[in-house]
């Protein structure tokens, strides 16, 4: 749910990065903030454990600029990716206007992603939103790890795995680089704004 | 899902009541979230400077783990929530199921004292809510 601020005129658009745990979702908005910094007046909040992994979210705000006269504010979240920690991810999504979700492409991952997937199903409809309905787009993280020779899913499997029903946009890419890392949050943004434009004519 | 839309004039008097209520009284600064993290608005006294984006993000999050506590332990809620420092203290009341009233507020109002007020302020904003 999208708050839209008529008086101020701003449009709050909330994006969950969603994944199994260390595929790359706090990676994917460490490079934003590195790489957008002028655009982000505030730090990014991290709620993380002593070993560095994600305890409840990470939280991102950018201003995107202006659409119709109004000032749109992206806010980026993730959510943890540790199996037990599904009550916190199911805090995180709610209202929550776009998702991109984060498939890790080792091959030795490929049950865990979509294992996440199909729990994001279920979170969704606990919310009485779809995973179909909703703007997604899916990105494949870690290719750059091929040069390196770790062994990782080629994309046609991937697709098959976890877009082969939902058809959402994809892309390779690689957080730690920040290869597409861009590419990725254009796509969610402008799905999302999109979706909220349609909801509200 | 249902958008959150506030008319011109709804906003303005929410304003008004927060305004007069609370930050009259002292109040560093107040802000009206809903539990997914937004703000719906936020006012205060022209002096403090708080990043009202990351702490809508947080507070949300604070209540929402705060509401799954209580239920563990066989509460409907815990609707008020009270944070004490050194030199400014956080109030959390819940104004309903989707809107958080936070205050910031330093060492001179009394707790008590805000408490009263902030009762008296969320009992105002459920009106104007409520004709949307």
């Amino acid at each position: 749910m999208s708050f839209i601020n008529l008086k101020d005129k701003i449009v709050q658009v909330k994006i969950v990065y969603y994944g199994p745990g260390r595929c790359g979702k706090t990676t994917n908005l460490e490079y934003i903030n590195r790489t957008y910094s002028k655009q982000i007046a505030s730090e990014m909040v991290s709620l993380k454990t002593h070993g560095d992994r994600t305890l409840f979210f990470d939280f991102l705000p950018f201003d995107m600029g202006q659409i119709k006269g109004y000032d749109i504010k992206i806010q980026l979240y993730t959510v943890p990716g540790q199996v037990k920690y599904n009550a916190t991810r199911k805090l995180v999504l709610r209202g929550v206007d776009g998702i991109v979700f984060v498939a890790d492409a080792m091959e030795k991952q490929r049950e865990k992603n979509i294992r996440s997937l199909n729990q994001l199903h279920e979170n969704l409809q606990s919310y009485k939103e779809s995973i179909f309905r909703i703007p997604l787009v899916m990105q494949y993280n870690k290719v750059d790890l091929k040069e390196h020779g770790i062994p990782i899913l080629p994309t046609m499997v991937l697709e098959k795995d976890l877009n082969s029903r939902l058809k959402v946009p994809y892309f390779e890419a690689s957080a730690i680089t920040g290869y597409n890392v861009a590419a990725t949050l254009k796509k969610i943004i402008s799905s999302s704004v999109i979706s909220i434009q349609k909801k509200l004519l | 899902m249902n958008y959150g839309i506030v008319s011109q004039e709804q906003l303005e008097q929410i304003d008004r009541i927060l305004a007069e209520k609370l930050i009259k009284l002292g109040v560093d600064c107040v802000i009206i979230i809903d539990m997914a993290g937004n703000i719906i608005t936020a006012k205060d006294n022209g002096e403090s400077k708080y990043d009202v984006y990351s702490f809508a993000a947080l507070a949300a999050g604070n209540f929402a783990t705060v509401d799954a506590m209580a239920k563990l332990v066989g509460e409907q809620e815990f609707s008020l929530l009270f944070h004490k420092g050194q030199e400014s203290n956080i109030h959390f009341s819940k104004i309903d199921d989707e809107l958080l009233l936070i205050s910031m507020f330093g060492r001179d109002i009394s707790l008590g004292f805000l408490r009263l007020n902030v009762v008296d302020v969320i009992e105002k904003i459920r009106k104007v809510w409520d004709r949307k």
